[in-house]
């Protein structure tokens, strides 16, 4: 391109740099609270500070993060939580996917950053727009993304002193909820609601049909549940978009 | 605590990982179609496991679990913002254990 001379001086890199950080400040809002209930929520649960900061700086994954938690006091194997965990994030990889032909920086020590930083709402925002085609731009978006979200975490862990039990006893519910709002938006389209339907049956029969007799722990029915689901629908609807 | 730490260093990589190969090695390779579809429905397969059985225990009673869980359904039915959603519904549950 002619103005690639232009956009690599320090100046420009600079600017592009902060465009992104602007267009990250959505995000960075939405997550600070989220952050701040994960926090909380590992303080509910007597997990030490230093695992919960350490999960922020070098997880950064919200849902997984949350799931972690949760799959740790019920007592599951480390190996079923890192293959939870594994599936959980299996998304990323169409996202990544998607925004590596986006992406027209080539610097593979940037795009190898970049990557740390691919999440549901960072590609969201680095999807839609145009300066995304700028590695620095979307650095800028997830450094920002970044930074919100172990900001949070530190003051949901030294906030949670204070708390009254009743208000911590409800944080539970905030994995949830955050899971619900992230699906029940999607569920317009006939395959995902198929889907999602085909997951929650086969969560009730393992549930309630084969873990009185035969015991699965919450991390492996997850993913039972996850790969059969995912696996009808990719056979059943071959003509229709997903999204 | 060393065993803790080893694990969350383990989830990073397997997070990273997936996030990582295909930005640097999967910008030229086409994936089969099939595989597309199942990728794609990941997401809302993993999001309906996770949620369910699971909320019906995430508080302390099933009941204000349940309730939480209508609250945030309700709320993202509204398509207000996740965080309204999340926040909504922790003081949906912590309303429905003081009150009642």
């Amino acid at each position: 391109m002619a103005t690639s001379i232009q956009s690599t001086s320090p100046s420009s890199q600079q600017s592009t740099f902060r465009a992104g950080l602007r267009a990250g400040i959505p995000v960075a809002i939405g997550y600070i609270p989220i952050a701040i209930a994960f926090g909380l929520l590992a303080k509910s649960f007597d997990l030490p500070n230093a695992i919960t900061l350490s999960m922020s700086f070098f997880i950064f994954a919200g849902a997984s993060q949350f799931i972690t938690v949760q799959l740790l006091m019920t007592g599951s194997m480390y190996w079923e939580i890192i293959l939870t965990t594994f599936i959980l994030n299996s998304r990323h990889f169409l996202m990544s996917a998607s925004l590596s032909q986006r992406i027209e920086t080539t610097s593979r020590k940037l795009l190898a950053t970049i990557a740390f930083g691919v999440t549901d709402e960072t590609f969201s925002i680095a999807s839609t727009r145009k300066e995304a085609r700028s590695g620095l731009f979307v650095l800028g978006l997830n450094t920002i993304a970044f930074l919100a979200w172990n900001i949070g975490t530190w003051i949901g862990v030294f906030l949670a002193f204070g708390l009254p039990g009743t208000l911590q006893a409800s944080m539970g519910i905030a994995l949830y909820a955050m899971f619900i709002g992230l699906l029940v938006p999607s569920l317009t389209t006939r395959p995902v609601f198929f889907v999602a339907s085909f997951a929650i049956m086969i969560q009730a029969m393992l549930h309630w049909g084969i873990t009185p007799f035969f015991p699965i722990s919450d991390g492996i029915r997850i993913i039972i549940a996850t790969v059969v689901a995912a696996g009808i629908g990719a056979f059943v609807f071959k003509e229709e978009q997903v999204t | 605590m060393i065993s803790l730490f080893l694990l969350v260093l383990g989830l990073a990589l397997v997070t990273y990982l997936p996030r990582v190969i295909p930005l640097l090695w999967l910008k030229d390779l086409a994936l089969p179609a099939y595989m597309k579809r199942f990728l794609s429905f990941i997401p809302y397969a993993v999001l309906a496991s996770l949620i369910f059985p699971g909320v019906l225990s995430s508080t302390t009673t099933t009941t204000s679990a349940l309730f939480g869980g209508v609250v945030a359904t309700t709320l993202a039915l509204l398509r207000v913002n996740l965080v309204v959603v999340v926040i909504g519904a922790v003081f949906g549950v912590y309303a429905f254990q003081t009150l009642l």
